[in-house]
């Protein structure tokens, strides 16, 4: 019961900032047209869910950003402790990540439209880029740091190399990574939205400007809180993942 | 940077591990690190690595020239250069990256300047952070890019929904890094000033802002690159002059070779820009352990 009174004390002013939007936008000087009040965006969530159009749009965006987000995780983790483990890859590999890293991810989307037209490729594509980068350093930094003389026992007790990645440097680095991981899920979404914005005929971006240029801006203001919300969600069920992994480390 | 993780590549006396101890990064850059390195020593690490893009480039220029990638999909290095140099000259280049660079440091400009006070009084006042915690918490991971259209119904299709739209992506890794920064100064710091008659403000600006800088400078540097990918996406959805505009353009009249430019160009802005944090961090930090090391 105390636990609960301490949650509704501490999120509170989430509500009062709900209240402060629902009296603005209801007795403000404020056309509605500017600010829909609560209760009609809340409306117009509960149409969009009835004639499934979020869910479909929904659907094809996070299916996007899963597909564009999972191999960057994959493909970034596995680049990131070859290049720390082996000189060769390092070498190949590192002068790439230089130019990329500090280049405006959202930059690329002119290109992948080029190169793959306005289906799923192109935002797949994007994510996967964008995600990668943070994985890469973040896998490596992390791999770099794993303590030598760990690698020297288990090479002296046996292992093989492939062991020795997954067994003693894989772990090793697994802090660094997973929180490189957390920065790239928060790239997935912004370049998700971004890339829809710009070039889509489906997903939540779309649906976004669609309603937007319709006018309709009480459900423009429902999809836009949707997204934010599955934004927040993933992060914060990420953030548990993280503590359960990582609950071996001492705090 | 090149510190081997394992003892039998050591090839340089550089290299081998324990001779150059912490360059790994500190905690709470986690990610800046890789980037810390480049141009550092001309070792011969970094001779092959440039050697390395070389090869790359002339890979590039030498499949487009033999026609085994369609132009469109991949104009020729040297006509994507060439445009480069002619924008150069024509001084367009000059008006798209500084128009993008206004918007993007003006945006970024007005989160700093929101963000680092109220940082600092959620750290001090429980009030404030009793009302602005859960705000942030909640602000801090959502995708901010979409509430963009948001932006454009209040403010427009001009420059000041950009700004708006940027300031507020850069809002929440600033006010975060502040507020954690601050937490966490040493208080037994403070209470030395204290007791040697430091008043409030001489504390805040002696002790806790210079303790509390390197957290807020990591800040910046999450919340700079955030600043170009959100100009870059204002400026292609809403058109106009400035870099993402321009690519935008190029793009629908299928000007591939101008996409390409528009690339090169943001790239190098961006790699700019962030070098240009780094030297700002080393010089602030220039009292630091960080920086000594």
């Amino acid at each position: 019961m105390g636990s609960l009174a301490n949650t509704a004390v501490r999120y509170a002013p989430l509500l009062i900032v709900l209240v402060m939007w629902e009296i603005i936008a209801t007795a403000g000087p404020l056309s509605n047209q500017l600010l829909p009040d609560v209760m009609s965006v809340l409306a117009a969530l509960w149409d969009l869910i009835l004639d499934g159009e979020i869910i479909r749009h929904g659907l094809r965006s996070l299916t996007r950003a899963a597909a564009g987000f999972g191999l960057a995780v994959l493909v970034g983790s596995a680049a990131g402790l070859l290049m720390a483990s082996f000189r060769p890859v390092r070498l190949l590999v590192n002068p790439v990540v230089q130019i990329f890293y500090p280049m405006p991810k959202s930059a690329l989307i002119p290109v992948m439209m080029i190169w793959f037209g306005l289906g799923d490729m192109s935002k797949i594509v994007l994510i996967f880029i964008g995600c990668l980068l943070p994985v890469i350093v973040s896998s490596y930094n992390g791999a770099r740091g794993v303590n030598p003389f760990f690698l020297w026992s288990a090479r002296s007790l046996g292992a093989s190399p492939a062991a020795t990645l997954l067994q003693i440097t894989l772990p090793a680095a697994m802090p660094e990574l997973l929180s490189g991981i957390r920065t790239a899920l928060a790239f997935a979404f912004i370049l998700m939205v971004s890339s829809e914005f710009v070039i889509a005929k489906d997903g939540f971006g779309y649906l976004i400007s669609q309603l937007g240029d319709g006018g309709a801006y009480a459900s423009m203001f429902a999809v836009i809180l949707v997204v934010a919300a599955f934004g927040f969600t993933a992060d914060r069920l990420y953030g548990s993942f993280v503590r359960y992994q990582l609950r071996w480390r001492e705090p | 940077m090149n510190r081997s993780a394992t003892p039998t590549v050591s090839a340089t006396p550089m290299e081998r591990p324990g001779s150059r101890p912490a360059t790994a990064p500190g905690p709470g850059a986690p990610l800046l690190g890789a980037w810390r390195g480049i141009g550092r020593r001309l070792t011969g690490d970094t001779m092959i690595q440039c050697l390395v893009v070389l090869v790359l480039l002339a890979a590039w220029e030498t499949v487009t020239r033999l026609g085994l990638v369609h132009p469109f999909l991949l104009p020729r290095l040297s006509s994507v250069l060439m445009r480069i140099g002619a924008n150069v000259a024509a001084g367009t280049v000059f008006a798209d990256l500084g128009l993008t660079l206004y918007r993007a440091a003006t945006g970024f400009a007005i989160a700093l300047v929101v963000a680092i006070p109220l940082g600092v009084l959620m750290a001090r006042n429980a009030g404030v952070r009793w009302f602005f915690d859960p705000l942030i918490s909640v602000g801090f991971p959502m995708p901010k890019i979409s509430f963009l259209p948001i932006f454009i119904l209040w403010f427009g299709i001009f420059d000041t929904s950009k700004i708006v739209m940027i300031a507020f992506s850069c809002f929440f890794p600033l006010v975060s890094a502040t507020y954690a920064g601050t937490l966490g100064v040493d208080k037994w710091v403070v209470w030395s000033a204290r007791s040697f008659g430091a008043t409030q403000n001489e504390v805040l600006r002696e002790v806790v802002l210079p303790m509390a800088l390197p957290q807020i400078l990591t800040g910046v540097q999450i919340a700079v690159p955030v600043a170009l990918i959100t100009t870059v996406v204002t400026e292609m959805l809403m058109g106009g002059p400035g870099i993402g505009g321009s690519m935008m353009q190029a793009g629908r009249f299928a000007d591939s070779v101008g996409v390409f430019a528009g690339i090169v160009e943001i790239a190098l802005l961006g790699a700019l820009v962030v070098r240009a944090v780094e030297r700002l961090r080393a010089y602030l930090l220039a009292w630091h352990p960080e920086t000594r090391r």
